[in-house]
């Protein structure tokens, strides 16, 4: 047991089965663990006690359309890429109770929810779900308005965060200089070789745990090991996104007739918003009790691609899918820039695998790039 | 009752930016057919005392169970002690606003958004061009101007509605030319004993004469009266920069967290609802944006 801790920056070696000691400090520190694991025929996200919940063995093929669990023949842990789900669900919940209102012989009270927020141990973030950590960071923190529930959340989080060295057939998260090495905001960042897991210190409480953990600083060979293999993930993404011109490449085609094609394939279903890590459009519900003098008043994930999105008094915005589909395209790939100073896409591929007809939006930006701008 | 002191003027940022505070309805008055001004005050006076607003801001009005929405302020930024909202009865929630009676208490948070440009304003000349309920959120900048009516030059307001009936305010117009503010009006078809314009808001351009350079335009009403009111005043070559529109979109926050609100890279309930005809071109008018 070395008595050294080691420090930020630092890159150090842990024998594969020491990742379950990491995750019992985590736990002994109070958080609740959560991490990739199999669920009905998918890798999702869930409630994690050791190494052994994860799909360790298992990988999963993805297209557009298309995703399926295949063992991959070794015992990696962490040879899949991403599942339906994102750490949204932890930091922004799908459903949230932003407070209740009162109302009794004529008083008023509203209390806003002050439950205490869960502290998350978020097991094996990749470097694009990282990066759209980050990127809903400026959504809900950045402004001149913070959001109550994602600070609490998103501040006591701990980030086991994971290098990718197999991307999937639908990544493209080079394109969108979003991985497939993890940038920053992690605590701890592990590259998985054959033996080894090589593990990068990202923050002091990151050299707190890793003081209780037998590690060795990394050698040489595996740093280079493990440099190599993400090196190897940058050259076989599955998709790519020539980002050049973005966003006046989309503004100057707002009427090009690709918005129609798109339309006709779409079926407006807002998969692809509730599985895209960065997304945060949301709806408000009122929850009454029967006396109807307590209302909770619930924040839920909405979709832009759904018709009341867009109500006003006396018709939508946006009545056809045409506009909708524009309206998250332009938004993804171009008014985010101009919002947030990124894109709003990480190339996590989510929305093009899970989208039932197969919609690619590389391929949609690549068919107005090639189309080219219309008189 | 839980009643965080946190309230500051614009923006509102400490806290919980969702945060609603009860507030009194003190008095209702009916403008129009199905429109009515509903004067709030905060229940807590201390929220109230930190309430300050400019005009042409809005709020978001709660009926818990029912829904929230935005609705412009429409009283005098000099007395934000008590605030008029003038709401027509459109659907589900302004239809639950309509069964209120004096001393009920509905949820109020606010103000968001952008305001009219009355400082740039000062030693200019201003044409206020509305139609409809348009005039609610332009209110404020009348009383602001009638509170420093030095500051400011000529003074134009035109005004559109469907029929008589639907005039917001037509008892202060007298208050307001006895402040050398020019009323103009219109409604869209003959009636009988109406002795105005009769035709669209964009026509009362032409009875005008304007000194462009140093007109500023400020146009809220239905987008299509927008888009005729802007081609107006460019053809009168009154800069972009100097054209000011409110817009209304779908808000379910009011602070840039729920997405609905966007125009382009725009979030209407933060950068608008007034822009500058120069700071969106490129997206107005184009169609279903
Ligand atoms: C910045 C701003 C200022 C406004 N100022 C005023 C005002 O001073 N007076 C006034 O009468 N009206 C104003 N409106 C419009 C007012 O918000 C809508 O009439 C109201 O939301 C309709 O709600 P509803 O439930 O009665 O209608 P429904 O049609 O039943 O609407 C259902 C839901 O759709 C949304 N919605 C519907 N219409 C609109 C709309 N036009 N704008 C935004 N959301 C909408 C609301 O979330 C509402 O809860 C303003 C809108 C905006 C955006
Ligand atoms: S737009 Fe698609 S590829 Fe990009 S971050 Fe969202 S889900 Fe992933
Ligand atoms: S693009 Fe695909 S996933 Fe998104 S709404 Fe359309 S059909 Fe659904
Ligand atoms: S009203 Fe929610 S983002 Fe503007």
């Amino acid at each position: 047991m070395p008595d050294l801790t080691p420090n930020i920056g630092a890159h150090v070696s842990i024998e594969k089965s020491s990742l379950q000691q990491v995750l019992d400090v985590l736990k002994t520190m109070g958080y609740s663990l959560v991490g990739p694991t199999l669920g009905e025929g998918a890798i999702v996200y869930d409630d994690i006690d050791g190494i052994d919940d994860l799909p360790r063995g298992w990988t999963d093929r993805q297209d557009a359309a298309t995703y399926q669990l295949q063992k991959r023949g070794d015992d990696s842990y962490f040879g899949y890429v991403v599942g339906p789900q994102s750490w949204k669900k932890y930091l922004y919940p799908p459903s949230y109770r932003l407070g209740t209102v009162e109302r009794k012989n004529g008083s008023y009270s509203s209390t806003p929810n002050d439950e205490e927020a869960p502290r998350y141990a978020l097991i094996g973030v990749r470097a694009c779900e990282l990066k759209a950590i980050t990127i809903q960071d400026n959504v809900f923190l950045g402004g001149d308005y913070q959001a109550p529930c994602y600070k609490s959340r998103r501040q006591s989080a701990f980030v086991l965060a994971v290098n990718c060295t197999e991307p999937g057939g639908t990544c493209f998260c080079t394109s969108m200089d979003a991985g497939p090495q993890v940038g920053p905001g992690f605590d701890l960042a592990l590259t998985e070789l054959d033996d080894v897991f090589v593990v990068e210190i990202g923050s002091d409480i990151a050299r707190h745990v890793m003081s209780e953990i037998p590690w060795q600083p990394s050698g040489a060979f595996e740093l280079q090991a493990a440099r190599r293999a993400i090196a190897s993930a940058e050259t076989r993404m599955g998709r790519q996104l020539d980002t050049s011109d973005l966003p006046d490449l989309l503004y100057n085609n707002l009427d090009h007739p690709r918005w129609d094609d798109v339309a006709q394939r779409c079926l407006s279903c807002t998969n692809c918003t509730l599985v895209c890590p960065t997304c945060f459009c949301s709806d408000v519900l009122e929850i009454s009790d029967l006396t109807g003098q307590k209302v909770d008043r619930v924040r839920v994930w909405d979709s832009c691609f759904s018709l009341e999105f867009s109500h006003v008094h006396g018709g939508n915005i946006r009545p056809a899918t045409r506009s909708r589909y524009r309206q998250w395209l332009t938004h993804k790939f171009a008014s985010w820039i101009d919002q947030f100073g990124s894109s709003g896409c990480v190339g996590c591929g989510r929305c093009i695998t899970w989208c039932p007809v197969g919609i690619d939006v590389t391929e949609e930006v690549a068919a107005i790039r090639m189309e080219g701008p219309q008189q | 009752m839980n009643v965080p002191n946190t309230l500051t003027a614009t923006p509102m940022t400490n806290g919980n930016p969702m945060q609603d505070y009860p507030a009194v309805v003190t008095e209702i008055t009916e403008d129009a057919v199905a429109v009515a001004t509903y004067m709030l005050a905060f229940q807590d006076v201390d929220v109230g005392q930190q309430f300050n607003f400019s005009a042409g801001q809005f709020n978001m009005i709660l009926l818990p169970g029912i829904g929230e929405v935005p609705i412009s302020i429409s009283s005098d930024p000099g007395t934000p002690q008590s605030l008029g909202h003038t709401i027509r009865y459109a659907g589900n929630v302004t239809s639950a606003i309509a069964r209120l009676q004096t001393g009920d208490i509905v949820g109020l948070r606010g103000p968001y958004g952008s305001h009219w440009p009355m400082d740039k304003a000062i030693g200019q000349d201003i044409c206020i061009v509305t139609g409809g309920i348009g005039l609610a959120p332009l209110r404020p900048a009348i009383y602001e101007i009638i509170n420093k009516r030095d500051d400011y030059g000529q003074v134009i307001l035109l005004y559109g509605a469907r029929t008589s009936a639907d005039m917001l305010y037509t008892d202060e117009f007298d208050t307001w030319q006895n402040h050398d503010i020019q009323v103009h009006t219109t409604i869209d078809r003959a009636e009988e004993g109406w002795s105005g314009h009769v035709g669209v808001v964009p026509m009362l351009f032409y009875h005008l004469r304007l000194d462009p350079a140093n007109t500023l335009v400020l146009t809220c009403g239905p987008e299509i009266m927008m888009r005729f009111v802007i081609y107006e005043a460019l053809a009168r070559r009154i800069p972009r920069e100097n054209i000011y529109v409110s817009m209304e979109r779908n808000m379910k926050c009011g602070v840039g967290f729920c997405g609905h609100c966007q125009i382009g890279p725009k979030f209407m309930c933060k950068e608008g609802p007034v822009l500058s005809f120069a700071q969106f071109e490129p997206f107005f008018g184009v169609e279903d944006f």
